[in-house]
This record gives C-alpha cells, structure tokens and sequence, in this order.
C-alpha cells in the first residue's frame, strides 16, 4: 500500500504545502544571500506563488512547464540570480521539512524534483 | 446547461470545462499561472451567483464572504456572473445626503452619510466618494452595520487635497454627494472567537480600526483586542474618550495610543505604533493582525508581523496611499 503511495501523499498532500509555506517563506526572507530577490514585491501574491512551488517540488499537482519557469524568473535572471540563488532557496526547503519533522530519503526527493527546474529558471 | 457571464457577455460552459478555459477559450483575458488552484493569479469574482466552495479554496476568509474564487478550478452548477477583481466598475453609484461634519481634531473630519440606497458593508471596507464624476477618494468605514443607521467616515485634510480640502472647507450638511462601493477585504469576520487580535493604525488609519474593533466586539469576540493608535504629536489623537470607554466596558479589548514625536506623556507609549506594538507581542503566532494607515508602516508592519509569527492569511492590510494628483 505504501509504496503505492505518491511522494506528495507521503507528505501529507495540501496540509503538508500549507504547514510549510509559512515556514519557508520567512526563512527565504531572512536568508541575507536571496532576500533582496524579494524586496518590494506584494507579499500576499508571493505568498500564493511559494505555495504553488512547494506543490510542486512535494510532486503535487501543478501545470507549469519549463517554459513557465524561464519567464517567470527571466526579470531575475536579468538582475543577476545565478547557481548560488537556487542553492539556497533549495537549502530552504530542505530546512524548512526538517523542521517539520520530515524524513532525510523524503527531503532528499523533493530536493531533486526542485533541482530539476534548475536550467529553466535559471534561463539556460 | 450552466451559462457564464461577463461583462455582458454569455459564455456557454463546457463539460468539465473550468471558468477560467471557458473565459480564455473565448478571448478574455484573465490572467493565470498553476491552473491548479494554488497560485492565486486567476483569482475572480462572482458578482451574480454563488461560486462552488471548492473554488475558493485556500483563499483569506474575507474574500471569500465577497464571493471570490479562483477561476482555474471553479466548475460551477448554476449560472455565474463573474467580473475581474478589480473592476469597480460594476457597483452602481449611490447618492448619499450629508448628515453631519465634525472635526475630530484639527485635520480629520468626521463625515456622516446617509445612503439613499441600502448598501451592504462590512466595518472596515472602503467606500469612493465623489467631488464630481471622475474625481473620488477612498475612505474607510469607521462604522458598523446594524450597529449605526449612517456611513461614518474620517477624513484627513491633505495639503492640496482636492477632494479632502473640498470636505473640510466646502461640504456641507443636507448636501447630496455621490458614492460608490463597498471594497476592500480589511474586515472582521465571524469564528476563532478566542483568537488575539492586534490593530496598528496611524493617523486616520482608526477609522477602519475604530469600525473592526466595535464590530468585534458586538459580534462576542472574546479574544484579547490590543489597538496601538500612532501619531507624531498629542493632536493626532482622537476618539479618545470614546476608545477608553471601550476599555472600562470591555475587559479584553486595550488601547495604546503611541506617540513618535516630541516627548513622551502620560498614558502614551513612547515611539512609532508598530515598533511599540511588536515589543508589547513579540510573538504573534496564532495572531489576526489589522495594519492600516500610512503606506510605509504598512508595508513593513506586515513584513514583521509576518517573520514574528503571524500567519500570511490572518494579516489584514490596508495602505491609504495618496494619489499623485492629490
């Protein structure tokens, strides 16, 4: 039964999404080498678009395309995001499920679905 | 058959059609990004109808007691009459008469209105009021439906001000004006009757705080209620009288009034209201957060809040920015 069980059912689906979203944008603000990417921007819209990446690296349901992800952060690109940027938001993410008590062989899964959208935000 | 409407238009609804491919199958241009109910962009509302509930999950209850939804997953039984969310323009225009103009101190005016129409408001939305047709202002709602029969309203005379200036020195009692709204989504709802709620307003920023906080309180809010009211100099400060009665009537509801400028006085905090605010609570976990007023405290108030453990969905926002042409 378990191993039929998807990644994102294993974390607990929407509840798990929004137990982190908190979670993990205050550590994404209060993380010196990304937060300026997040200055001036409407906190309840990013808010929504946080929870909608969490979706997606948990392998829930989502409909964004590698297309999606380069325009998305082309603006950012074009203001100097880069490999370290991703490194920490992904170090994030990772901290933010340890704090919630999620297993190592989990985090390490949705480490690799949000490293996989790596070249297109990054626009290469 | 389930028909959508918008702006005038009758779309047909497919077989498992959302309202968002039906809308931009036919060229409307709504706007979207996850298609599947978390990203918010698409967010819309319905102005006839009543959106199914599992189209607005994970939206801020005050949006979803104004019937909005997110269009990507919304797949409706009945008819629906949809419009953007921004679009004001589907609220009719309302003449209101000019009860009374008071000065609650030397720069805000107490405005109370008598609507010609019922218009259906929370505490703490906003309302447009007009000079003339195309030049209006928002003005928060200080009072409670059910509560008082008029629209009460407190406006700060701005230098230049065309419409603020035109209240101060030209309106006058039993004069019609025109109206329109309400809008907004910095209001009390009902439920988590024990949950704390923190109010930081600046200036005329009391008035929707004045309006939540009375609405909560008739509604048996039992949660504590601590209202931090800033202002540079002692003559900011009004509804004082009436803000310390609240307190001696009600044990959990607090006032603050916060002084910036100049030195510190008896029965004033000394300092900006959200700095005092955030010392007194250091920890808002589990805090509903009202922030209004000045654009500036706003916008890092909520930020603070935020990182000091208030939940995104249980800070309510509202910024009173100055329009360019003043």
């Amino acid at each position: 039964m378990s191993q039929q069980q998807s990644l994102y059912e294993k974390l607990g689906g929407e509840a798990a999404v929004n137990a982190a979203v908190d979670i993990f944008y205050r550590k994404v603000l209060s993380d010196d080498r990304i937060s300026s990417f997040f200055e001036g921007v409407d906190m309840e819209t990013q808010a929504a678009k946080q929870k909608s990446f969490l979706t997606m690296a948990f392998g829930g349901p989502h409909n964004y395309s590698g297309l999606d992800m380069r325009r998305g952060h082309a603006h950012l690109v074009e203001r100097g995001l880069n490999d370290t940027h991703v490194d920490a938001v992904i170090e994030d993410l990772a901290a933010t499920l340890r704090e919630l008590n999620v297993g190592e062989d989990l985090i390490a899964q949705v480490g690799a679905i949000a490293e996989s959208t790596r070249n297109d935000v990054l626009g290469r | 058959m389930v028909n959508i409407r918008y702006a005038k238009d009758n779309f047909e609804l497919g077989e498992n059609q959302s309202v968002l491919d039906c809308l931009t199958g036919r060229g409307v241009p709504v706007p979207f990004s996850c298609r599947s109910g978390v990203c918010q962009t698409c967010l819309m509302r319905a102005t006839g109808g009543t959106p199914p509930e599992s189209s607005q999950n994970g939206l801020k209850d005050t949006l979803k007691l104004q019937n909005y939804f997110l269009a990507c997953i919304c797949h409706p039984t009945a008819d629906l009459e949809v419009a953007m969310p921004n679009d004001n323009d589907v609220q009719a225009v309302i003449p209101a008469t000019v009860k009374s103009l008071k000065l609650l101190n030397s720069e805000i005016m107490h405005v109370e209105l008598e609507c010609h129409a019922p218009i259906d408001y929370r505490a703490g939305q906003f309302i447009n009021l007009f000079r003339d047709r195309s030049l209006g202002r928002s003005y928060s709602l200080a009072s409670v439906p059910h509560e008082d029969d008029h629209l009460h309203l407190h406006v700060r005379r701005l230098p230049q001000g065309r419409v603020s200036g035109w209240i101060h020195e030209e309106l006058r009692p039993g004069e019609t004006v025109e109206i329109r709204g309400p809008g907004g989504d910095c209001f009390y709802t009902p439920g988590n009757a024990e949950q704390g709620l923190v109010l930081i307003g600046t200036g005329s920023g009391l008035a929707p705080l004045y309006g939540i906080i009375r609405d909560a309180l008739s509604q048996n809010h039992t949660g504590p209620i601590h209202l931090f009211h800033g202002s540079r100099d002692l003559n900011g400060f009004y509804l004082t009288g009436e803000l310390r009665d609240l307190v001696e009537q009600y044990s959990n509801f607090n006032y603050v009034p916060c002084l910036s400028g100049g030195d510190a006085a008896h029965g004033f905090a000394a300092g900006r209201a959200d700095d005092v605010a955030f010392q007194q609570i250091p920890n808002l976990k589990n805090w509903r957060m009202f922030l209004c007023g000045h654009p500036d405290m706003v916008k890092a108030a909520k930020k603070k809040a935020f990182m000091a453990g208030a939940s995104m969905k249980d800070i309510y926002a509202d910024a009173f920015n100055v329009s360019q042409s003043s």
